[in-house]
């Protein structure tokens, strides 16, 4: 009876033992947890977004919105619109960039075609990831201490500029950094075997091939700044009306604008707040697409 | 690599005193059929035409503007640093009270100075820290969700998603957590409150309004320092050699214990210093905590349910109103004690990854 029974039985044990149900089950959990995780992250970006849709689109689709100041306008009258702060926004933002652009690309220039494994590239380094960490406030503090504590200037737009700076110079290096790193280095030995001095083979031949990506990080970085707050609660003061001078004056921007409003609480102040909400997140939208056009148009072209 | 001393260098051999620029075009065939014999790059010729010399003086020109940059930002932390201090000592030299010790922040006259940091540095710490324990699982799932479990093709634009949390602005996120998720929370909280409150970190709090707490605020703050930690993380996961990968799936590992035997630990250190950068952010933030946290007249009890301020939003919320040095003096002392701890956070953060020899 036994001999059959040792006949039926293989003389060795399968090769392939099958997943024992405590690792299937162990395996089933990590991977629901894990989606989870996605899906805790995902509810409140659609929540965020759900909500400024829902409570901004209205407004912003009122005729006078993109055109009109509130100047005049009491905290509880309706209408107006948010010229005035859209124009802040740009203005000083498009100043931060304006200043901060050069610099970014030549600190990058600096670190990947100059400063191989010196001393001072590598603090250089230290100190873009340092600056990439500062927050805001202390960005504004240090230009309130400069700017009008030491050198006497009146809080300004031109000072959340100087701010904005700040920040924006460390995501401008690390961005164009990495696009000049890509850059291959048969190109720079063709330009330098025919003769090209560096600064020239650098800004005919290396710069050219990697402006695509260096323009998407730029826009990227202006997208980033043009969200901040901080500065603007120290370095200038709200002014419901348009005002065109960044040097001197009071002057409104999106978020400033939706600061103050917090202390409006009629409805009307409600439907600002949204309002600008709505706003700053399309603006940054515009750029972050104008960001990926221009990496599409200015691409190198591939054979 | 790129250092090589090719100023001028085949330009003298070809032609002289011509229009620079032009060789470059002229020379092209030549250099090219010439390549292979030549070998390493010519020596300098001993002749310098015009057009070179010029052209050494833009290298010179160059070299030293890109290189001024560089130390340029350099010297920016450092001056940072010291113009923060500039302001903030004669504060702090007047300051009737400790500087570290104090729970008064009361500048509103500036013969009187009494303030001090220990409130400001607790809740800072606390919701920082909160925010941090709820992010970094969170983080770690999504980056090994993006990297080892959704489809190749929708791993991408799922990507895009979390990186889009990264772009919503600050004070929409301050703005949505104390009007739309703070009433939501509000019968987490009571049930916390009410089932744990001996517990000293759910006791009930001291903030005046409902939601306008160091738990909310927690909360969002975890929300907004998840872009960070994931995608440096999802970087460094998706960096583990792929010999690795498939010596698990050699020896049988299901697709979890691969992520435990091979990715894990090869990504470690990245996860733990992307952690550590996300711990920056959250400490440096300023508007949405203005926002949510409920300013309070009673000091920090350590509760989650409790208002009060960070140096960031203590900064914001009454700067604007300053009109003297010394009372200026007092927040800037409290803004350089927030650089000081952001720069220890980072810079610490940073040598983990570079020791692991991941790229962030």
């Amino acid at each position: 009876m036994s001999t059959t029974i040792d006949l039926d039985e293989p003389a060795v044990g399968p090769t392939f033992t099958p997943i024992s149900t405590g690792r299937k089950i162990r395996n089933g959990i990590a991977a629901v947890l894990v989606t989870l995780a996605f899906l805790v992250a995902v509810v409140p970006l659609v929540w965020v977004l759900w909500t400024v849709i829902a409570e901004g689109l209205s407004v912003v689709l009122r005729p006078g919105w993109w055109t009109q100041s509130l100047n005049g306008l009491l905290g509880r009258q309706q209408g107006g619109g948010a010229y005035h702060a859209i124009y802040g926004t740009l203005m000083q933002s498009l100043i931060a960039a304006a200043i901060a652009t050069p610099i970014g690309i030549l600190v990058a220039i600096y670190l990947v075609e100059y400063g191989a494994k010196s001393r001072l590239a590598r603090a250089t380094t230290f100190m873009v990831d340092i600056l990439t960490g500062i927050p805001s406030i202390v960005a504004a503090l240090f230009v309130y201490a400069v700017w009008i504590a030491i050198l006497g200037f009146d809080r300004s737009a031109f000072a959340v500029s100087l701010a904005l700076v700040l920040l924006m110079v460390p995501v401008v290096v690390r961005s164009t950094e990495e696009m000049l790193r890509i850059v291959p280095d048969d190109l720079r030995e063709a330009a330098y075997a025919l003769g090209v001095p560096k600064w020239k083979t650098i800004v005919r031949i290396v710069i050219p091939t990697a402006l695509s990506g260096m323009l998407t990080g730029i826009s990227l970085a202006l997208a980033r700044i043009m969200g901040e707050t901080a500065p603007m609660l120290i370095l200038v003061a709200y002014a419901p009306f348009i005002n065109y001078n960044v040097f001197e004056g009071n002057m409104a921007s999106l978020p400033l604008l939706m600061t103050v409003e917090r202390a409006n609480p009629t409805e009307a102040g409600s439907d600002r707040i949204w309002g600008a909400a709505i706003t700053l997140i399309l603006i940054i939208t515009v750029f972050q697409l104008i960001a990926a056009l221009l990496s599409r148009v200015t691409a190198p072209k591939t054979k | 690599m790129t250092d090589l001393p090719v100023t001028g260098g085949p330009a003298g051999a070809g032609d002289t005193g011509v229009v620079r620029g032009l060789p470059v075009t002229a020379t092209i065939p030549e250099g090219h059929v010439r390549m292979p014999d030549t070998g390493p790059p010519p020596a300098p010729p001993p002749d310098e035409p015009a057009g070179a010399t010029s052209s050494r003086r833009g290298d010179r020109l160059f070299r030293w503007l890109v290189t001024g940059s560089g130390a340029f930002v350099v010297a920016l932390i450092g001056a940072i640093g010291l113009f923060l201090l500039v302001q903030a000592i004669p504060s702090v030299l007047v300051d009737q009270d400790n500087f570290l010790l104090s729970r008064n922040f009361d500048t509103e006259d500036p013969a009187n100075l009494r303030f001090g940091i220990l409130d400001l540095l607790l809740v800072t710490v606390e919701v920082s820290v909160f925010a941090l324990v709820l992010a970094m699982p969170v983080g770690l799932g999504i980056a090994l969700f993006l990297t080892q479990y959704a489809p190749p093709r929708l791993a991408r634009p799922f990507g895009y998603l979390i990186d889009v949390l990264a772009a919503v602005p600050s004070i929409i996120f301050g703005l949505w957590g104390i009007l739309v998720l703070a009433p939501v929370l509000e019968p987490v909280a009571g049930w916390l409150q009410a089932h744990l409150g001996g517990f000293f970190l759910f006791a009930p709090g001291n903030s005046g309004i409902a939601g306008a707490t160091v738990f909310t605020a927690g909360i969002v703050l975890a929300v907004m320092i998840l872009p960070i930690i994931t995608s440096i993380t999802r970087e460094v996961f998706e960096r583990t050699p792929r010999t690795h990968v498939e010596a698990a799936l050699a020896l049988g590992a299901t697709r979890w214990e691969v992520i435990r035997i091979a990715v894990l630990p090869f990504g470690r250190s990245g996860y733990i210093s992307a952690s550590m950068l996300g711990l920056g952010r959250a400490l440096g933030e300023t508007i949405a905590l203005t926002i949510i946290l409920a300013g309070v007249q009673t000091p920090f009890s350590g509760s989650l349910f409790d208002g009060g301020a960070t140096f960031a939003s203590k900064i914001a919320l009454s700067f604007a109103e300053l009109n003297n040095d010394l009372s200026a003096g007092a927040y800037i002392a409290a803004g350089l004690v927030l650089f000081v701890l952001t720069f220890a956070v980072n810079a610490l953060a940073r040598a983990v990854i570079a020791r692991s020899g991941a790229v962030a």
